[in-house]
């Protein structure tokens, strides 16, 4: 079967185009291209073979396969943002080639991104839409489907209204599916919409957004290349980012760079390591600390940066006093000496960079967890420069933009919250009265001794967590803080395997009425559990077959062409919202703004139009530079970037633009503003990328003195710490009309731009501000003076509103050492977002039952390089599925011997919740410490030892099968995000 | 003349299977013939390296040397291909080869073996250059079209080099000098009977 054609051409000269960059810096691009002669003459040489054939190329027969395109998108796995460059015949993808251009992979792939094809063509897709009827799928049409599934969702809003609707999003999303889902919950009614940074990153927003600002990576991947001292902890990025590693390995090898890991396994990234470090999992803020106790006590921290741009340091600094070299190697295993040598590495080997991942995140102390390293780089003065910062890399392909378009909670597009003025803000740009969508959203009544909510109260009310949905189906009603529990699930993209406790989540799927799963592939929601009706499969195509944005951990925002239409029935995210939004009646005033385009089945909005919609919005983070046409501009121009500093070249059409206009960027996209590579970066001006930490919590703050007096501390910058060319040389607040006008400055805002604020403003004017201003010209204004709009602030040490300000270390809620459970208890049972979130009551009976004996392994779980997320996509992909046949648990040696369990035999690991159990291989080896299993988190369709192959649609099973890590993994939740606990638990193992 | 040859640099493989892949995409690789594959010696341990291995296009293949219908042949680049049409499958050239590059797809029930394939160095077979006949037997034909074969240009972290020998030796040299370590290029004596000396 011949599914490739080439063109017949020989085209000599770029292999100096392959072989240029793989050098060690010693020679540079140009000096190589310069040299390069010998390898064209290689090439050029290579004349004849020696068997019967001419080199001059010609494809027998067919001819040339005229006609091939190059057409580019985004790889969808991983947040690095590999380019993919796909060969296009006929509108088939019959060939990848390697995307030499892309500053940030450089032609590189991982096995998932050098298999992206496999995606197209298919075998294993939802062919068409199908529904469950009495346990038996059955195909039918689109426009059933669409009219079946709207008028469940009117009947069950009409019955338990619009919050017992749940719409679970996607982190593969394209911006502006992800902005479109969103903006469909506003006019549904309810924020009960999520998507996989629940379970990603979410501790890591709340926790930096809490400390400096803005909720994402400070730097980027290539910027590495300048760290001296590269710091891992629970993060794989061999594994889970491999190309980010290219950039690593060479900031490694060029800067003879120390790379320090912190991960209870020996991982592939440890192999490349300098100094690899096992903690015990669950234990990161007493490890951080423990390094911390060295950096204060050796006086090694960044006084300077503290005094200048720092608050509340000192409360860290009492915290850490407790944290002696003793009771830190009690608590996390590390010696001192190890310890030490890391603190000293990581202050005085500047730049040094902390990258961190899910390890960090997926704990019931996430938050916390991730704002002791924030206080780590703050103490050492390690934010806001190149080679520095907190480089938290981000696990889907556009997890931080869905984040960024609010596919949360708790969020309207661009971080705006919930508040009054935020909804306004977001109906001024729509152009729909805000009194519409307060009529939308249900009123609570009182129950459980909780008051009841308004309509408008409810809007303004975080939504449920999906980290925990079954909850809000399985809990009595008074305990689920809205009008009545889940009824319904509509998920796009979005695996069913990926969260703890799932004989809970099969509870939780018997008890939902309606059923829509909306994917490439039916995703283990299909197959989990016995239902037998009111389920749906909608056909959805890949993000290679849809056009738009999507933003990459580093924030560069980087446009993907449609690389072939929809395959089989799918239809596009957009088509799909758009059709659905049709049927509840909405369409109409939801799409006005947009510009609908002929898709596969209809008309449905171009992404192009709803990215203009997000720049006359997105102020808050600077959403509003990146036009369609600036950024495919940039993916036109891909080769004229710095693989270090992400510059455009001089002279190049995206001259002085970093790549991608990583946000912010401000202003409209004629203020051509170049983006932001390094956030909070002082040494550059505040037009040209640079920026400060973000007042968001006020300007001063009371503190009590010892002798009872009080005082007020400042929130803003001092010392002279503020952005290159900033006219107000010290710190100030966030920029609004009232000051602008103090300032004097208001006299440089256009009529127009007046005209604009006005409106807005009405007789309150002066509370206009740089995120509200949809003129642009506070903006414009502020950064014509060389200031920041969003102010110049202090980062915060103490984060007084968080539920630990400074971070204590807790013991896993599930803790093999009881011995410490009494002095370093889990928080008190508190509610979480609409539920109770019972830390203590679950460790306590833990820890009375005797969990930790009979239970005696720790359990944590992570990725593989071959497979993402639930691993559905991954796993019905025939080039990956071979790699990794089978589901395994990592056991050590010990562990093994003990148990007469033998390598590669079948064991079954059972959890301490609902007795349950998983049967799988056992992969024996030394990576997991003694006591300690691993467990990959990509498997489903196995449950409980049950092969429910039989419960996909025919032909969509996906080839490789295996029992889910999350049968065992059990309860455990973040205090601020209901970040589940998904890396420490307890388990005991059996040969089977 | 060019000498086309593979360099797998140990020290930056972390065995993320790219090569892997991207083998599979470019040359249509049904299941259960592996082209190219990662080995990972002391994995889990300290220590641990990874190397991507495959056909390694040797001077004087062993391979070539004890085929009884001598279906070998080695190109003007030095790229050792092989005839399908003379192959008949039985398997001597896979106890000769010192990187386990053949392959044989099962093509009985009797464990009988198909003609053998193996890393092309995605430079097609005997047949006209980028003809369909040719992909279907051997796959890609890159170095006609002027490229290189898919799996080093793809690699995560430009471990696995292809090319020139001089040139990609002058590469893993550079890096060797900068870096300061280098565990040495892999299978080079075997393969090449030469070393890359530093």
């Amino acid at each position: 079967m011949l599914i490739k054609r080439k063109t017949a051409d020989v085209q000599r000269g770029r292999l100096q185009t392959a072989i240029a960059g793989l050098s060690s810096g010693v020679m540079d691009r140009r000096a190589f291209l310069r040299r390069s002669g010998l390898v064209a003459g290689g090439i050029a040489a290579a004349g004849a073979l020696q068997i019967g054939s001419v080199r001059k190329a010609e494809a027998a027969g067919l001819g040339p396969a005229t006609g091939t395109k190059i057409i580019k998108n985004i790889c969808t796995h991983c947040s690095v943002g590999c380019t993919v460059k796909a060969e296009v015949a006929n509108g088939v993808w019959v060939g990848q080639e390697p995307a030499w251009e892309s500053p940030i992979n450089r032609g590189s792939h991982c096995a998932k991104g050098a298999s992206v094809r496999e995606l197209v063509h298919g075998d294993r897709r939802i062919k068409y839409p199908m529904k469950l009827v009495d346990g038996q799928w059955q195909r039918i049409s689109w426009d059933v489907a669409i009219n079946e599934i709207g008028d469940k969702m009117n009947e069950i809003r009409a019955k338990s209204g619009a919050d017992s609707v749940y719409l679970l999003g996607s982190a593969k999303f394209s911006n502006e599916g992800a902005y479109l889902f969103r903006k469909f919950a506003a006019f549904w009614g309810t924020n009960n919409v999520d998507h996989q940074a629940r379970i990603c990153h979410s501790t890591t927003v709340a926790g930096v957004a809490n400390t400096w600002g803005y909720g994402a990576m400070t730097n980027s991947y290539n910027d590495i290349r300048n760290s001296k001292t590269i710091l891992f902890m629970g993060s794989n990025a061999a594994e889970a980012h491999p190309v980010s590693m290219q950039h690593i390995l060479v900031g490694k090898e060029q800067n003879r760079a120390n790379v320090i890991v912190f991960d209870p396994r020996l991982t592939r990234t440890a192999a490349h390591a300098t100094d690899y470090i096992r903690i015990r999992s669950g234990t990161d803020i007493a490890v951080i600390w423990g390094m911390m106790w060295h950096i204060f006590k050796n006086g090694w921290e960044d006084k300077d940066f503290q005094a200048a741009r720092v608050y509340g340091m000192d409360d860290v600094r009492k915290e850490v006093e407790k944290y002696d070299p003793k009771t830190v190697e009690d608590i996390t295993g590390v010696p001192e000496a190890q310890m030490k040598r890391a603190a000293e590495t990581f202050a005085k080997v500047k730049p040094a960079t902390f990258i961190w991942c899910m390890g960090v995140t997926q704990h019931s102390v996430g938050t916390a967890n991730v704002r002791a390293i924030c206080n780590l780089l703050l103490a050492t003065g390690n934010v806001g420069g190149m080679g520095n910062g907190a480089n938290i890399f981000r696990g889907h392909c556009n997890v931080q933009g869905a984040t960024d378009f609010g596919l949360d909670i708790a969020n309207l597009p661009c971080y705006y919250g919930l508040v009054e003025g935020a909804w306004r803000h977001w109906a001024r740009v729509w152009d729909v009265p805000y009194d519409y969508f307060v009529t939308r959203f249900d009123e609570v009544p009182a129950k459980g001794g909780r008051p009841a909510r308004t309509r408008k109260a409810n809007m303004e009310t975080s939504g449920h967590t999906s980290t925990r949905w079954f909850d809000a189906a399985n809990l009595p009603t008074e305990q689920v803080d809205q009008k009545d529990n889940l009824k319904a699930m509509f998920v796009m993209g979005h695996g069913g395997n990926t969260i703890p406790r799932m004989p809970d989540a099969v509870k939780g799927l018997e008890k939902l009425e309606l059923l829509v799963v909306a994917d490439p592939h039916p995703t283990n929601f299909v197959s989990l559990g016995g239902r037998k009706n009111g389920t749906y499969l909608l056909p959805i195509g890949t993000q290679f077959e849809c056009s738009g944005s999507r933003t990459c951990s580093n924030r560069s925002v980087q446009w993907g062409e449609k690389i072939v239409e929809p395959i089989f029935e799918a239809a596009s995210d957009y088509f799909v919202i758009y059709k659905l939004a049709q049927k509840l009646g909405f369409a109409d005033p939801m799409h006005k703004n947009f510009e609908m385009i002929q898709g596969k089945y209809g008309p449905e909005p171009s992404a192009e139009s709803i990215l203009r919609e997000i720049n006359k919005g997105g102020w808050s983070t600077g959403y509003t530079g990146q036009s369609p046409e600036r950024l495919k501009l940039h993916m036109e121009h891909q080769d004229k970037f710095d693989l270090v500093s992400l510059r455009g070249a001089v002279g190049s059409p995206v001259e002085n633009d970093f790549y991608g206009l990583p946000w912010p960027c401000w202003g409209t996209p004629e203020l051509k503003h170049p983006g932001t590579h390094i956030l909070y970066n002082t040494s550059l001006a505040a037009n040209n990328g640079g920026g400060t930490f973000r007042p968001r919590f006020g300007l001063t703050r009371e503190r009590t003195l010892a002798d009872g007096s009080k005082v007020n501390d400042t929130l803003l910058a001092e010392n002279g710490s503020y952005s290159l060319n900033s006219e107000i040389k010290d710190g100030y607040p966030e920029f609004t009309m009232g000051v602008l006008k103090k300032l004097g400055w208001d006299a440089d805002l256009t009529p127009k731009e007046l005209e604009t604020i006005t409106w807005i403003g009405g007789n309150a004017i002066d509370a206009v501000n740089w995120a509200n201003d949809l003129s642009g010209g506070i903006q414009r204004v502020a950064l014509a003076h060389g200031c920041v709009p969003y102010g110049n602030g202090k980062a915060r040490a103490n984060a007084w509103n968080l539920p630990d300000p400074v971070p204590t270390h807790r013991e896993p809620i599930y803790s093999p050492r009881v011995d410490l459970v009494a002095k370093w208890p889990a928080r008190p049972d508190e509610r979480t977002l609409r539920i109770p979130n019972l830390h203590t009551s679950v460790q306590k009976a833990a820890v009375e039952k005797g969990i930790a004996k009979s239970f005696p392994i720790i359990l944590t779980s992570g990725r593989l390089v071959e497979y993402e997320g639930g691993g559905e996509e991954t796993r019905s992909n025939r080039w990956l599925a071979e790699l990794q046949q089978d589901m395994f648990v990592e056991i050590n040696p010990a562990d093994a011997t003990a148990r007469g369990i033998r390598d590669g035999a079948f064991v079954w690991v059972s959890g301490p919740e609902n007795n349950s159990k998983a049967r799988v291989k056992a992969l024996v080896t030394e990576r997991v410490g003694k006591g300690v299993a691993f467990m990959p988190f990509h498997f489903g369709g196995f449950y409980q030892g049950q092969d429910q192959r039989g419960n996909y649609p025919k032909g969509t099973d996906p080839i490789v099968l295996g029992e889910s890590v999350n049968v065992v993994t059990t309860y455990g939740y973040d205090p601020v995000t209901a970040m589940h606990e998904g890396k420490v638990t307890l388990c005991q193992i059996a040969a089977a | 003349m060019a000498r086309m040859k593979f360099l797998c640099d140990a020290d930056r493989c972390i065995e993320c299977n790219a090569c892997v892949t991207a083998c599979k995409n470019e040359n249509e690789v049904p299941w259960g013939i592996n082209r190219r594959r990662v080995v990972t010696i002391n994995d889990g341990k300290p220590g641990e390296r990874s190397i991507s291995m495959a056909c390694m296009h040797c001077t004087d293949a062993p391979c070539a040397a004890v085929c009884p219908v001598d279906c070998f042949y080695t190109t003007a680049d030095a790229v050792v291909l092989h005839s399908k049409d003379l192959c008949i499958g039985c398997g001597y050239c896979f106890y000769a080869c010192p990187f386990g590059a053949p392959q044989y797809p099962k093509v009985g029930n009797f464990g009988s073996r198909g003609k053998m394939d193996k890393c092309t160095y995605c430079s097609g077979g005997p047949e006209v250059d980028l003809s369909p006949v040719e992909f279907q037997k051997y796959g890609s034909n890159r170095l006609a079209e002027g490229k290189l074969p898919l799996c080093a240009e793809m690699c995560s972290t430009k471990s696995l080099l292809a090319g020139d020998g001089e040139i990609i030796a002058q590469i893993y040299k550079e890096r060797v000098v900068k870096r300061g370590y280098g565990s040495g290029a892999w299978g080079w004596q075997t393969a090449y009977k030469e070393t890359i000396a530093i």
